[in-house]
C-alpha cells in the first residue's frame, strides 16, 4: 500500500516539475514585461536596471531553479501587472472559479442524468431524438459562441440575466462566495450553463449508453422475471449500476471544468483564475502564468491520484500487488 | 430622472433606480462605465498608464490640469504661479482645499508629492525631468527649482498628482511602489486625495467604486451631478458591447469597430467620435548598411530619401481611411495631431498619393524593379493595425516593393522594435504633454541618453534635427520655440524620417442620457460628466 502511494506521489512530482519546466520554457517567447512596467518613456538604463532587479537577465536554468525553490514553498513571486503576491491573487480568484465549476458540474449532473435515462428508456421516441440532436449541438458548438449567444438572447434581448460579473459576494474568512445571495445566483446562471453544456451532453450520452448496456444484462432480465415494477428496475437497479462510470468521469472532468473555464470566464468577465490567466498573457505577466499552469497541473495530478487510490480501495486485484500494470 | 421611461423597460434598471433612490433620498446619479482592462495600481506615482492616470485624476488633484476643450493647463490645486527666474517658478496653492478625510492641503503635501514623483522607484520621472528641487516657502507657497529653463513645466505638472503627506506616512507608503517592492503597499490598493471622488472599493479586475468626495473644493462650480461611479473592466469586446446594449453599463470607452454601426443605429445609445492625440506612422531603418531579409545586398535602400518618399507616395491613405478605417481616422502628413503645440496646416499636408511618382522615384534611386523588405506591425495595439499594414503591403506591391509583413502581439512587438529588428515598423505616438517636443525628442532625435531617440526605431539621425530638439528643450521664448518646433516637424516631412499615416479617431459609446466631453487624451472629465 505504502509503496503504491509513494510510487504515485513520485510520479506526480515528476509531472509537476515537467509542467513547470515546459511552462517556463514557453515563457521565454511570450514577450518582455519590462517594457510595460516602465511605459513608453523609459530609458535604456532604467530598463536594464529593472531587468536586473527582477532577475530576468540571469541564465534560463538559474531563473528556473529559483522558480522551483520558491514554488515548492508555495511562493510564486509578485505579479508584474498588479504588483501583488501571485499566491494571494490566485487565492482571491480561486473561489470564483471553483464555485462556477461546481455549479456547472451540478447542472450537468442534474440535467444530464435524467435526460440520459429518458433517452435510454424511451429509445426512438421524438423527445429522445431531440435530446440526441441537441446533445450533438452541445458537443460541437464552441463555448465562446454559446456564451455570446446566451448573452445576446437572455441579457441583451430579454434582459433576464446580467451579462457579466459575479454580482454580490459574501466574504467568509478568505473565501468569497456569490452563492449566498440571490443576485449572485442571478449572475452565475448564464456562465454556469455555458460551462455545463459540454459536460451535460457528455454525461447524457454516457448515461444513455451505459443504461442501454445495463438493461441488456441478465440481472435486469431476472428482475423483470421476479415481477418487479419498471420503476424499481429502472431506478433501483439499472441506474445505480450506470452511475459508477458516470461518477468517475465527472470527477475527472471537474479538473477539466476548472481548467477550461478560461473561455467562459473571459466571455462573462467572471473574476476567476481563467480571467486572471488571460489577462496575464496579454501583459506577459510570467509569474502569474507560471503559477496558474502549475496549479492546474496540480489539480489534475491530485484528482488523478485520488481516483487511483479509490481504484486501489475498490479493486481487489490491485491490492494483491502482483497483478501487473493496469 | 428624466429618462425613467426608457429605463423602465428592464427590471434590472428598475431595481437599480429603486436602490439609488432608497440609498440617497435625493436625485443622485450613478455612472457605470467599462473598458477592456483595469488600472494597474492606485499609487499615483507608480505606473505611468493612460487609463490609470485618467482614473487617478478623479481621486487626486494636480497643481494644474488640461482644460477639456482647449487643452491649455489651467489652475487646480495651484491658484496661480509666477516665474521668479528662468529656473525658479513659484506656485500659490488654492485656499480651503481639503482632502477627503477632512484634513487641509498644505505646501508640505505638495513638496512631499512632487518629491515622491521624483523618487527612484517612481515611474513618473518623465514628468519631473528638469526638476532640481521642490521647496516650501510658506504654508501656501511652493517653489519648483529647475536645472534649466523649462517651457513645458505646466504640461508636466498636469500628470503629477498630490497626495497627503500625513496619510502616506501613516500608511507606510512614502515611496512609490515598483516592480522591485516585495509586496503591495497601502497606497497601491487605497487612495485618499482632494479630487471630486473618493475611493469606496477596488477589487482588481472586478470593480472600482467611487463616491463623491464631500470635501471637494470644486463642487460649487462643477456641472456634474454624478455621485457614484462604478468602473467594471470587461475584457471581451462582445460582452462589453452587450453590457451597454442591455443597459448594465452607461458608457464604454473603447467599443470595438464592428459594433459601432449597431450602436449608432440604436435609439437608446449614442456614439461620440473624437480625434485622439495619437498619430500612427511607419518608421524605417536608416542605420544599417544592409537590410536583413532584403534582396538588395551591400546597401540599404531605405537610406535614400527618394526611396522613403516613394514608399510614402505609394500609400493611398484615402482608401485606407474609407475602407479599412470606415471613416474613423484623420489622415495626416505631420508626426503630431492638431492639438499639439508646433502643429500647423503646413506640416499637416501629405505628399500626394501617386503610383507614377513612386515608380519614378524608385527608378531614380536605382530600384526600377523595386526590392524586398521586412515589414513588422503590431496586431493588437492600434485600431485596425494589422489591416492597415496588409493594405499598405498590397499598395507597395503595385510599385514593385515586396514587403514581407509580420504581425505580432504587442508584448513581443515592442521589445522587438526596440532592438531595431524591424526594417519597417508601425508605431503610434500619443502626446501627453500636448507639445511636439515630446514626439520629436523620442522619435527623431539621434539615439542618446535621457529619452533622446528612445523610440527612434529607424535610428534616423540628422544634425539639424538634433540641434533643433536640443534648442527647444530649453528655449523659453514661446514664439521662437514654436517656430523651431514647426521647423523640426517640417524637416521630418522633407527628409521623410517617418511616414505619417493618420491620427486615430476614438469613438465613445454611451446611453443617450450621458453628457460627456470627448477629450483628445481619451479621458473622461469628471467635473463635466452628467447623467440626465
Amino acid at each position: 500500500m505504502l509503496a503504491f502511494v509513494l510510487q504515485r506521489l513520485i510520479q506526480a512530482l515528476v509531472v509537476m516539475v515537467t509542467v513547470a519546466f515546459i511552462a517556463f520554457l514557453l515563457f521565454q517567447y511570450v514577450g518582455d514585461p519590462v517594457v510595460f512596467l516602465l511605459g513608453q518613456d523609459a530609458t535604456q538604463e532604467q530598463i536594464d536596471q529593472l531587468r536586473a532587479d527582477l532577475g530576468l537577465n540571469q541564465p534560463f536554468f538559474v531563473q528556473f531553479w529559483h522558480f522551483l525553490v520558491n514554488a515548492a514553498q508555495g511562493e510564486f513571486g509578485l505579479s508584474l501587472r498588479q504588483g501583488a503576491k501571485v499566491s494571494r491573487l490566485i487565492a482571491e480568484r480561486f473561489p470564483a472559479t471553483l464555485e462556477l465549476a461546481l455549479v456547472a458540474a451540478g447542472l450537468a449532473l442534474l440535467i444530464g442524468i435524467p435526460m440520459g435515462v429518458y433517452a435510454a428508456l424511451r429509445r426512438g421516441s421524438f423527445m429522445s431524438q431531440l435530446f440526441m440532436t441537441l446533445s450533438l449541438l452541445g458537443v460541437s458548438l464552441p463555448t465562446f459562441l454559446i456564451g455570446i449567444l446566451l448573452i445576446l438572447v437572455f441579457a441583451v434581448g430579454l434582459g433576464w440575466f446580467p451579462s457579466f460579473g459575479r454580482g454580490n459576494v459574501v466574504q467568509i474568512g478568505w473565501w468569497t462566495s456569490s452563492l449566498l445571495t440571490l443576485k449572485g445566483w442571478h449572475h452565475i446562471v448564464l456562465p454556469a450553463i455555458t460551462l455545463a453544456i459540454f459536460q451535460l451532453t457528455l454525461i447524457m450520452r454516457l448515461v444513455r449508453a451505459e443504461m442501454l448496456e445495463v438493461l441488456r444484462t441478465d440481472y435486469i432480465k431476472f428482475a423483470r422475471a421476479r415481477g418487479l415494477s419498471n420503476r424499481a428496475i429502472h431506478f433501483g437497479h439499472a441506474l445505480k449500476n450506470t452511475l459508477v462510470p458516470v461518477m468517475t468521469i465527472t470527477g475527472l472532468q471537474l479538473g477539466g471544468l476548472i481548467a477550461f473555464a478560461i473561455i467562459t470566464e473571459t466571455v462573462f468577465q467572471w473574476p476567476g483564475m481563467g480571467l486572471l490567466f488571460i489577462q496575464a498573457v496579454t501583459f506577459a505577466d510570467i509569474p502569474v502564468m507560471a503559477a496558474y499552469l502549475c496549479l492546474i497541473a496540480l489539480i489534475f495530478v491530485v484528482i488523478n491520484l485520488v481516483v487511483d487510490l479509490l481504484y486501489f480501495a475498490v479493486d481487489p486485484r490491485l491490492r494483491m500487488g502482483k497483478a501487473g500494470g493496469h | 430622472m428624466k429618462t425613467t421611461s426608457t429605463l423602465l423597460r428592464t427590471p434590472v434598471a428598475l431595481a437599480a433606480i429603486g436602490l439609488m433612490v432608497c440609498a440617497s433620498g435625493t436625485l443622485a446619479a450613478t455612472f457605470k462605465w467599462s473598458s477592456a482592462s483595469d488600472i494597474p495600481t492606485l499609487d499615483i506615482h507608480s505606473q505611468n498608464n493612460a487609463l490609470g492616470n485618467g482614473i487617478h485624476a478623479s481621486i487626486y488633484d494636480s497643481l494644474v490640469y488640461y482644460n477639456s476643450k482647449t487643452f491649455k493647463a489651467e489652475p487646480r490645486l495651484a491658484s496661480g504661479w509666477k516665474e521668479m527666474s528662468p529656473t525658479q517658478v513659484r506656485f500659490t496653492l488654492r485656499s480651503g482645499v481639503k482632502f477627503s478625510d477632512g484634513s487641509e492641503l498644505s505646501a508640505d503635501d505638495v513638496v512631499f508629492s512632487l518629491q515622491r514623483a521624483m523618487a527612484k522607484t517612481s515611474n513618473f520621472q518623465v514628468y519631473t525631468q528638469g526638476f532640481k528641487s521642490v521647496n516650501k516657502v510658506d504654508a501656501r507657497t511652493v517653489d519648483i527649482m529647475l536645472t534649466g529653463p523649462n517651457p513645458v513645466l505646466l504640461n508636466q505638472l498636469t500628470e503629477l498628482r498630490i497626495m497627503s503627506k500625513a496619510w502616506a506616512e501613516k500608511n507606510k507608503s512614502v515611496e512609490p511602489k515598483d516592480g522591485r517592492t516585495k509586496d503591495e503597499t497601502f497606497a497601491h490598493r487605497n487612495a485618499m486625495g482632494s479630487g471630486p471622488f473618493m475611493l469606496k472599493e477596488w477589487q482588481p479586475d472586478q470593480k472600482l467604486v467611487l463616491v463623491r468626495n464631500p470635501h471637494w473644493w470644486g463642487a460649487k462650480d462643477a456641472p456634474t451631478n454624478v455621485t457614484d461611479i462604478v468602473y467594471t473592466p470587461i475584457k471581451n469586446e462582445a460582452t462589453r458591447a452587450a453590457a451597454l446594449l442591455s443597459g448594465e453599463v452607461d458608457f464604454v470607452l473603447d467599443p470595438s469597430p464592428q459594433d459601432l454601426p449597431r450602436m449608432r443605429n440604436n435609439a437608446n445609445l449614442k456614439v461620440i467620435d473624437g480625434v485622439e492625440n495619437r498619430t500612427v506612422f511607419l518608421g524605417m531603418d536608416q542605420y544599417r548598411d544592409e537590410l536583413p531579409g532584403s534582396n538588395i545586398k551591400g546597401k540599404n535602400p531605405l537610406k535614400d530619401v527618394r526611396v522613403r518618399k516613394a514608399l510614402y507616395q505609394a500609400i493611398d491613405m484615402d482608401a485606407i481611411h474609407r475602407v479599412t478605417m470606415r471613416g474613423l481616422s484623420q489622415n495626416t502628413g505631420a508626426l503630431v495631431a492638431p492639438q499639439v503645440t508646433g502643429w500647423t496646416e503646413g506640416v499637416h499636408k501629405r505628399f500626394p498619393y501617386s503610383q507614377d511618382d513612386a515608380r519614378k522615384l524608385l527608378t531614380e534611386a536605382g530600384y526600377p524593379q523595386g526590392f524586398e523588405v521586412d515589414f513588422a506591425c503590431p496586431n493588437n495595439r492600434y485600431i485596425n493595425d494589422e489591416e492597415i499594414c496588409q493594405a499598405i503591403t498590397a499598395m507597395w506591391a503595385k510599385v514593385g516593393v515586396k514587403a514581407k509583413l509580420r504581425t505580432l502581439p504587442l508584448v513581443t512587438y515592442f521589445p522587438m522594435i526596440q532592438r531595431y529588428e524591424a526594417s519597417i515598423g508601425m508605431l503610434g505616438w500619443g502626446v501627453p504633454t500636448f507639445d511636439a517636443l515630446y514626439s520629436l525628442q523620442s522619435l527623431t532625435r539621434t539615439v542618446g541618453a535621457g529619452g533622446d531617440g528612445n523610440y527612434n526605431i529607424g535610428r534616423y539621425s540628422n544634425p539639424r534635427m538634433d540641434y533643433l530638439v536640443d534648442r527647444v528643450k530649453t528655449e523659453t521664448d514661446l514664439l521662437v520655440r514654436n517656430r523651431m518646433l514647426t521647423e523640426a516637424l517640417q524637416l521630418q516631412n522633407d527628409t521623410v524620417a517617418h511616414i505619417p499615416l493618420h491620427n486615430q479617431v476614438i469613438p465613445w459609446a454611451m446611453k443617450k442620457n450621458i453628457e460627456v466631453v470627448h477629450r483628445a487624451d481619451n479621458r473622461l472629465d469628471w467635473a463635466l460628466l452628467k447623467v440626465n
